[in-house]
């Protein structure tokens, strides 16, 4: 697949922003400003950025307890993102999300979900949705390697390839569900595997590779939107920090998280290598992305901070409509 | 006004609503082929068409996230999980997604889903087919519930679910599925939140929903002849609940007895006798009684069945120990 030198900055910069993103929410955790869960989408960037790039605002995507990544990718604003991690007024929920359930309908973000393979089915119904109204637009799901031995998983998989549904299922197979690896848990080397199961397309992809990862994203969209139906894609890629902020991790090989962190692994700065390797960019641009980026989650920070609390009487408002 | 069945009525509801809103479509087991396992859908997919009408795998979560999705991007699905039991399948959808989408999202989406699902024994279903499990729901902020007693609010209540924009779980009770009675013709909704005073009395309030009301209705025929004049009041929606209601009629009987078809023990008569040793102490002249199921799962032997479910006998006995 080849880029120009825009779509490459963007996916950099897309890469960028949701590490520095991350990074300062753990920092923020580590000195107790922050509560709750925290699942970190640290080392999986090239996954949101590579998939996001290829949907427009009609486009939907349905995320997961380690959704930053995925909301960034699509357009979600920062600021009401970090407001909402603090608790504050400001938040995309006022403070009723937090982390893991952070939507912003208008732009297609149907929401982060805070239980594991549940929102595999729900982006059918969004795809559904999308269909019924006429729309040639696709409901994309994001989920990991332990979601796919949910039962949601098959179910999904079975309507969306039986209805021939727009939905594409971006398997996110970051080496643990929680703290078991696929090989413990699945009986198929790759999970892709198991679209065979329901006879739809599957492919497993680099998923430290943006590139690689927006063109299988290309395809099953391509493909979504012309109405054959779903696709599968595995994008194996390795998260760096535990399943959340406090969790240690002693279940992962050091020597193995050590490889996975390195240069030549680490999709940020293998990215960079490339593009300035290939003479895409300078390195001089791709820092000036980077400061950009620090400046824009700094700003998220304080417009954080100096947000309000909710409102008490906001507790019981909007449990129903 | 037209005579028809609890199950006409149910499918009538459906249809009127399809007709009025594009948006209104019905998925779920056997919806559209067969037309439900009582008939509950007949003829939708005829007139309405595959596009409206899906008949979908024995996939519980996946069929109510089918309607969170669509709920949640605008449309109006009205699910049919069949058996109440089932929704033990799906009950992460139920009560993690579909109740809780429009709170933690604050209001950027409503959660216009209906689902529907029979409750109820007497018909020798058993165990896993027999259940009243109301209680379950309306224990989940979020979801408002509410069960029919006669064609005309099987109706009414399923029309107003339907154009409600939170999820609401419709308890349709399958021994009523051959019931005939007067349902208003067209578009007909009954407003959530308001009970029905089934039969005016000074003496006692019965208060009951689902096919106990009938019993309820039952007994206070025969209370009458003993001299105890019973106010009956079917409560229709539990959640939300008229209150009001039952504290206007205990104002002025002074005495309840709550019968239900569901085990006793958790279940939604404890709430509301709580609600009214609360709000409505003073107004008691005699404990709250309460007539329901055994702490035991529904017995298929009809013999044991009959012992199980409340009667009228037992809402008799239990009416006459608070005099």
């Amino acid at each position: 697949m080849k880029l120009s030198k825009k779509e490459s900055l963007s996916l950099y910069e897309t890469m960028v922003r949701i590490r520095e993103f991350e990074e300062s929410a753990r920092t923020l955790m580590l000195e107790g400003k922050l509560g709750g869960f925290l699942h970190l989408y640290s080392g999986e960037e090239a996954i949101a950025a590579g998939v996001c790039s290829e949907l427009g605002d009609e486009d939907c995507i349905c995320s997961t307890h380690r959704g930053h990544g995925h909301i960034i990718a699509k357009g979600g604003d920062v600021n009401r993102m970090m407001a909402e991690l603090y608790g504050k007024d400001t938040g995309y929920s006022q403070g009723k999300s937090g982390s893991m359930h952070i939507a912003d309908i208008g732009i297609g973000i149907i929401g982060a979900n805070g239980i594991v393979g549940a929102c595999i089915p729900i982006a059918n119904g969004v795809a559904f949705a999308l269909r019924y109204r006429g729309r040639d637009s696709v409901a994309v799901a994001f989920f990991g390697d332990g979601a796919s031995n949910r039962g949601t998983f098959h179910e999904a998989l079975n309507l969306a390839a039986t209805w021939r549904l727009p939905t594409v299922f971006i398997c996110e197979n970051n080496g643990f569900g929680m703290s078991t690896p696929p090989a413990r848990a699945s009986s198929v080397k790759n999970l892709s595997e198991r679209a065979a199961a329901y006879g739809i397309p599957g492919v497993t992809v680099d998923g430290n590779d943006p590139v690689a990862v927006k063109a299988a994203t290309r395809e099953a969209v391509v493909r979504a939107r012309a109405g054959k139906g779903p696709s599968l894609v595995e994008c194996v890629t390795w998260r760096h920090h535990g399943h959340y902020i406090g969790d240690p991790a002693v279940y992962k090989d050091p020597e193995e998280q050590k490889r996975w962190l390195a240069a030549d692994r680490d999709p940020i700065l293998r990215f960079e290598a490339r593009l300035v390797g290939e003479k895409t960019a300078k390195g001089a641009e791709l820092e000036a992305i980077r400061q950009r980026a620090r400046d824009e989650i700094g700003a998220a920070i304080a417009f954080a901070e100096s947000s309000p609390d909710p409102a008490p009487e906001t507790l019981t408002e909007n449990v129903y409509r | 006004m037209p005579i028809m069945t609890y199950v006409d009525a149910i499918r009538d509801a459906q249809r009127q609503e399809m007709l009025r809103d594009p948006d209104v479509f019905v998925a779920g087991e056997d919806v559209a082929l067969m037309g439900s396992s009582f008939g509950q859908t007949a003829g939708l997919y005829k007139e309405f068409g595959a596009g409206r009408v899906l008949d979908t795998p024995i996939s519980e979560g996946q069929i109510v996230s089918l309607g969170v999705g669509a709920a949640a991007m605008g449309l109006r699905p009205v699910l049919s999980l069949d058996f109440c039991d089932f929704m033990g399948c799906c009950m992460d959808e139920i009560l993690n997604q579909a109740a809780k989408m429009t709170y933690m999202l604050n209001g950027q989406v409503g959660m216009p889903l209906v689902i529907r699902a029979n409750i109820g024994g007497e018909i020798g279903a058993a165990a896993q087919h027999s259940q009243c499990l109301e209680a379950l729901f309306t224990h989940i902020p979020g979801l408002k519930v509410v069960a029919s007693s006669s064609p005309r609010n099987a109706k009414g209540l399923l029309s107003q679910a339907i154009r409600d924009d939170s999820p609401v779980i419709v308890l349709e009770h399958k021994a009523l599925n051959g019931m005939s009675g007067e349902v208003p013709e067209g578009a007909f909704t009954i407003p959530f939140g308001k009970a029905e005073t089934r039969r005016a009395g000074r003496d006692l309030t019965l208060l009951s929903w689902s096919k106990t009301l009938l019993k309820c209705l039952g007994a206070a025929e025969s209370l009458e002849k003993e001299g105890i004049d019973a106010e009956v009041i079917d409560l229709v929606s539990l959640y939300p609940l008229d209150m009001d209601a039952i504290l206007a009629s205990v104002e002025k009987t002074g005495r309840v007895v709550i019968a239900h078809e569901a085990v006793e023990t958790g279940g939604f008569g404890g709430e509301i006798a709580a609600r009214l040793a609360d709000e409505g102490f003073d107004l008691l002249d005699a404990p709250i009684k309460r007539v329901a199921a055994p702490f035991a799962p529904v017995p298929f032997s009809a013999a044991l069945e009959r012992l199980y479910q409340p009667d009228e006998n037992r809402i008799m006995a239990a009416a006459r120990s608070l005099f």
